[in-house]
């Protein structure tokens, strides 16, 4: 049972959307930023996007990435630190054309990206149409700071496993635990059971 | 990027306020009576949760501004739209009760231990200044001589938080102010925002080996950050903290 904090109530008055916004998080309208380290700024002619730990590797060039089936998607997102933004809008490839492209069998991926961040998901929650590798936002080129050149977008899960600067997945037999998992968080972080550090 | 493992479950915990200290008109730092806490490293945060007496509840992280050792504290800024900072700066008395869980992160932290005795910078926008005193206190109280810059752009004199505080900084930390909007009369600081010319004044030479927190909105960081860089800091070297808006997209 949580103590009363004498003389707080509730001050936004406008109900948020009924089953859009997890518990804990409220809606923000501005985009706000988080990373660790400085913002990397990779030139499009040395990006690549990889895939190891298949078959045999894969790799897209920028150029052999814009030629990939695009999707444009409008959906929610949840960072860990509570801001929820509802209907962003995103352009990018699905991870079900990325990874249609390997033979594999492993269950885990481990996202990497310039700057050395690192995620780690189940391949299970990157296929079916619910994650993508995103270049635009609102219609315009994905800033750097928001991630550009290329984000992953994992919208299901809290957005810090929707990595900034992707590079490539590593195919893993094993679940291992990515920078902020490292440091306490959730390996899963599904925002509608709270999942946001380990243990939870 | 790598890290050491700090697992184990965060359970919430019943805080009281302790005591109440105005830093300006519109930031107040709480020092909390915490039974339970486990300790902390300077630079982690913590969550709060806050309970109307209807059951409503409010979430929300915040940088600890105490070292560890120091009766858990933290400083909180007002935000004329928040939820929970009016009423943690304005309605919040001593005696009070909320909910913490913590410590969280440990990237953003300062040991002091043997492998961070290396020249030290701290970049400070506004109230990011907050997990970087924790990081001074911590060196204050660990007896390190490790030499400390701490650069801190805040619009005015009058927003300066923790002013008496960082006006006697210990020997061998230097405090270094930009004041972005308005000065003092007489007032021969910088007086604009950080560029590449001040963080080159400001910042230890790479050859050095120093070490770079930064912590403010991400329009400030990204700036510092980038700067440091591009006077040659490896990234890895300079650790960021950003919060709030970048206004685009």
């Amino acid at each position: 049972m949580s103590p009363i904090s004498r003389g707080f109530h509730r001050r936004h008055q406008e109900a948020e959307p009924a089953g859009r916004v997890p518990p804990g998080q409220y809606v923000t309208h501005d985009f706000p930023v988080l990373s660790a380290g400085p913002t990397p700024h990779t030139r499009l002619t040395d990006w690549t996007f990889s895939i190891e730990g298949g078959q045999s590797p894969v790799s897209w060039s920028w150029q052999e990435f814009q030629a990939l089936p695009q999707e444009t998607v409008t959906v929610d997102i949840h960072c860990v630190t509570r801001w929820s933004k509802l209907d962003t809008s995103w352009k990018g490839v699905s991870l079900d054309v990325l990874l249609g492209a390997v033979s594999y069998t492993a269950p885990y991926v481990l996202a990497f990206c310039d700057g050395g961040y690192t995620t780690n998901l189940p391949v299970a929650d990157l296929l079916g149409g619910k994650a993508w590798v995103a270049y635009s936002y609102d219609g315009s080129a994905l800033p750097a700071e928001h991630g550009g050149p290329a984000r992953l977008l994992v919208p299901h899960l809290y957005f810090w496993k929707s990595a900034k600067w992707v590079r490539g997945l590593r195919l893993r037999d094993t679940d291992v635990p990515g920078f902020w998992e490292t440091y306490g968080y959730h390996m899963y972080g599904d925002p509608w059971k709270e999942q946001r550090y380990a243990g939870d | 990027m790598e890290g050491t493992a700090v697992r184990g479950r965060l359970t919430w915990q019943t805080a009281t306020v302790g005591a109440v200290t105005d830093e300006t008109s519109s930031v107040r730092t709480l020092s909390l009576v915490l039974p339970g806490w486990a300790g902390h490293r300077a630079g982690q945060h913590l969550d709060i949760r806050l309970t109307g007496d209807d059951g409503y509840q409010a979430e929300r992280s915040y940088s600890i501004a105490s070292a560890p050792g120091e009766p858990v504290a933290i400083t909180v800024e007002r935000l004329d739209d928040g939820e929970v900072s009016p009423y943690l700066t304005e309605d919040v008395q001593i005696g009070d009760e909320f909910e913490v869980r913590g410590p969280i992160g440990g990237y953003f932290v300062w040991d002091g231990d043997a492998s961070d005795s290396v020249p030290l910078l701290l970049a400070a926008g506004g109230s990011g200044v907050v997990p970087l005193r924790a990081m001074l206190r911590h060196r204050s109280r660990i007896g390190s001589s490790v030499p400390v810059r701490l650069l801190y752009s805040v619009r005015s004199q009058a927003e300066v938080i923790y002013r008496s505080e960082l006006s006697s900084p210990a020997d061998g930390v230097e405090v270094i102010y930009t004041l972005t909007r308005k000065q003092p009369p007489g007032w021969t600081g910088y007086a604009r925002r950080v560029d590449q010319k001040m963080m080159a004044e400001v910042a230890w030479p790479v050859a050095s080996g120093p070490l770079a927190y930064v912590c403010g909105p991400t329009n400030f960081v990204e700036a510092v950050a980038s700067d440091l860089v591009a006077l040659g800091y490896p990234p890895q070297r300079v650790k960021t903290e950003r919060f709030g808006a970048t206004g685009t997209p």
